[in-house]
């Protein structure tokens, strides 16, 4: 927002409250109530306005307080966003970007426990990136912000009371389409992305004391996906598990798995092995919620599976 | 650039070949696929062809003497091409195809001794087989300069011969595992699967890699192409009481718990078939050999359980008939086998038996010829041998011994008549085999043999 004087914050609670989960703490005092606004809880009115503000040259930051709510956006992003440069015949640049928490945090049950990246996915026009770390979250976010297009951040409720690096005085920018190799290891090959990166290097740090060592291919960007260190990691192992936070069905485990067995046939010792939430609403209840969810001790298992150790 | 000559395993149980004849001279010109030597394999004299082309430069091993498969025998280079290096790495252990790992001067001091024999002979290769004979295994007792001990090869009982591949049963295996194979040359019907539903992994080809050239590496089948829809076998994990009974009996009798079950056929129908058929002229003149060879063959179609390897931890039932005939040569023994035996026609059965006896006298058969029955039959009865017991060829699980046709005195309708009469005794794998599934074999024999049309309904 220093960089560049278009850029401009809205959604609900972002300017007096400082932010549902204080992302925005501060912002209003060093930017004012132009640049960071406030609006009604009218989630299709004001990311319809931030389409029409992009049309205009403006580069708006639309914060959903969680992407639960977005749902009542999505004609606005997946059919004005998401469109707007091709049925313009490329008269209109969408530099846009839709922000907010996704997936599951504690207790919050069916319609607030949802992991909504394949659904954003699925659609051509719009970029989707899932930091899994605070470097990432940071770098992620500034690539968004200066992309001309409309880019999807999925950040985590979970997450953002996570520490990392992020180092001062640095410009610290992480390329969209770019995923990551966060560990490596020659036995198999963890696939993930966003919440699910913690828990990938969990399970990868219990796998160690078992002798078991697999690389964790952090995603980053789902949209347009790193294909090259998905089949890079996969060559080398021979085996993958994927590992996401949403369900099973149309999953973006589901596409991965697809990059897999068409570049990587030959070099598959094991068929992939997938981890998810269970495929039902989110429960309430803490234990049943804990059985739906994926976790270390499920990537533990998926992992010995397509080792052919259990 | 200059190729290697390795002695190669000629044979699916080949440990070393003795090499017979150099058919090519150092300095002749040689093409790939011609041929170089004749090699002594345990089973017969096989041909070694070049696997590249030039100049035989150098032969390394002499004529008589014996090399372990993998050993540099020769070598193919160009005219002027040094291969020294090359030369320096012969007598190196199987398999190094590196000659840094053989120095020269170990290797000459290995060619010096030669004949003195300061190396032990291996257990594999004291055992022998009873294919060289003993004059000549004095003459052959020259060093290997590398014992076969360190390769955990294939022979020591350990793995059961696997049935001619191609004629395939599916063998799953992951798509990893096939190119590693096939990048190695390794015969995936010719290994275990350790992934689920005995799917062949990374590790299984891995293993098979660094254990040598597998058993069932002459792969080609010359049993008919699959016109089956039924797969070859099918495995049928031990149960409970099959283990138990397993082993139980094996802790009373031998690694393989035998039993024996005789009975004594009436074959005067069978005589009047053969009268009638030779009379219809020579070429329609079958031994009775022929006959009881196709009747074993229909009874064992009919009786699956008993047509069956003992696989250890698993029993795997034949769909198909692979009719093993034990012939008598001059050094011992050998079984080639009637694939499809079942299907065949008396004529072909006539035909092909006396060209693979022929052929195994001979020592002419090719290793797919020989291996891969289902079950065997053994027939002493042309030496006037009323009655014996055959051992039983593992894996296999049964073994029928023929004695010879004799004119009898027998009661029939409560008269006394002069009948030919033919005794036949059945060795069977109890842990497979049980006594009333044995006796129900032999009476689907009998009824067959005795009313010999039944062969043709």
């Amino acid at each position: 927002m220093q960089r560049d004087d278009r850029v401009f914050l809205m959604g609900e609670e972002v300017a007096v409250y400082q932010g549902a989960y204080k992302v925005s703490k501060g912002l209003l005092q060093e930017f004012g109530e132009m640049r960071v606004v406030d609006t009604p809880i009218t989630e299709l009115g004001f990311a319809g306005v931030g389409v029409g503000a992009a049309m205009v040259g403006l580069r708006p930051v639309i914060e959903f307080m969680t992407w639960n709510f977005a749902l009542l956006a999505i004609d606005q992003v997946v059919n004005s966003a998401a469109k707007m440069l091709y049925m313009s015949g490329g008269q209109y640049n969408m530099p846009m970007v839709f922000r907010g928490p996704n997936g599951a945090a504690l207790q919050l049950s069916a319609q607030h426990s949802q992991a909504w990246e394949s659904w954003l996915a699925h659609i051509p026009g719009l970029k989707v990136v899932a930091p899994g770390t605070p470097y990432d979250a940071k770098g992620l976010l500034k690539s968004a912000i200066r992309d001309d297009n409309p880019v999807i951040v999925l950040e985590g409720e979970m997450l953002y009371n996570t520490k990392g690096e992020v180092p001062d005085g640095e410009e610290v920018l992480v390329p969209i389409g770019k995923a990551e190799v966060k560990r490596e290891g020659d036995h198999a090959s963890i696939i993930t992305h966003g919440k699910m990166v913690l828990t990938a290097l969990q399970a990868a740090d219990q796998l160690a004391k078992q002798g078991i060592n697999v690389d964790v291919v952090d995603l980053r960007t789902i949209r347009p996906i790193d294909i090259d260190a998905i089949t890079t990691s996969v060559r080398k192992t021979n085996r993958a598990v994927v590992l996401e936070e949403g369900w099973e069905f149309c999953g973006v485990g589901a596409q991965v798995v697809d990059y897999i067995q068409r570049e990587c046939f030959d070099d598959l010792d094991a068929p992939v092995v997938r981890v998810h939430q269970a495929d039902v609403p989110m429960p309430y209840a803490k234990n049943l919620e804990r059985a739906a969810k994926p976790d270390a001790a499920k990537a533990i298992a998926a992992v010995k599976k397509v080792m052919y150790l259990e | 650039m200059a190729t290697k000559v390795v002695m190669e395993a000629l044979s699916p149980t080949m440990e070393e070949g003795r090499l017979v004849k150099w058919l090519k001279n150092e300095g002749d010109q040689v093409k790939n696929g011609e041929t170089l030597a004749e090699v002594e394999t345990d089973k017969a004299i096989m041909e070694l062809v070049a696997r590249g082309e030039g100049v035989l430069r150098k032969r390394l091993l002499p004529e008589n003497e014996a090399a372990p498969v993998g050993q540099l025998i020769a070598v193919i280079a160009g005219p002027d091409e040094n291969i020294d290096a090359l030369v320096g790495g012969a007598g190196g252990s199987p398999a190094t195809s590196s000659p840094a790992a053989a120095p020269a001067d170990v290797v000459a001091k290995a060619n010096e001794t030669a004949g003195a024999s300061p190396v032990p002979r291996t257990q594999v290769e004291a055992q022998g087989e009873a294919s060289t004979p003993p004059q000549e295994k004095v003459a052959d007792a020259a060093p290997t300069s590398a014992p076969a001990t360190a390769r955990p090869g294939p022979g020591a009982g350990a793995t059961p011969p696997q049935p001619p591949s191609g004629n395939g049963g599916r063998t799953r295996s992951s798509p990893l595992a096939r190119r590693m194979a096939s990048d190695s040359g390794v015969d995936l019907q010719a290994v275990q699967g350790s992934g689920p539903g005995g799917r062949i992994i990374k590790r299984d080809v891995e293993a098979a890699v660094a254990s040598g050239p597998g058993p069932a590496t002459a792969a080609a089948a010359s049993g008919p192409g699959s016109r089956l829809s039924l797969p070859d076998s099918r495995d049928v994990p031990l149960t409970q009481i099959r283990k138990t009974i397993a082993r139980r009996l094996s802790e009373s009798i031998g690694p393989i718990p035998t039993f024996y079950l005789t009975a004594e056929f009436d074959m005067e129908r069978v005589a009047e078939m053969r009268t009638a058929m030779a009379a219809m002229g020579d070429e329609y003149k079958v031994s009775f050999n022929d006959i009881v060879l196709k009747a074993t063959a229909t009874a064992l179609a009919q009786h699956p359980e008993v047509n069956a390897h003992w696989l250890g931890d698993k029993i795997r039932y034949f769909n198909r008939v692979h009719l093993g005939m034990a012939v008598a040569i001059d050094e011992g023994l050998i079984t080639p086998v009637l694939f499809d035996a079942d299907r065949k026609r008396m004529s072909e059965i006539s035909r092909e038996s006396r060209e693979l006896a022929k052929r195994a006298r001979e020592r002419k058969l090719k290793p797919e010829e020989y291996t891969g029955s289902t079950f065997s039959v053994s027939n002493l009865g042309m030496f006037g041998i009323d009655q014996f017991t055959a051992i039983i060829n593992p894996p296999e699980v049964g073994i029928l011994a023929v004695g010879a046709l004799e004119d009898k005195p027998v009661v029939i309708d409560g008269a006394l008549v002069a009948r030919k009469r033919m005794r036949v005794t059945m060795s069977c794998d109890h842990r497979v085999v049980d006594g009333a599934l044995g006796a129900r074999f032999l009476q689907t024999l009998r009824r067959l043999i005795e009313n010999p049309l039944m062969l043709v309904y």
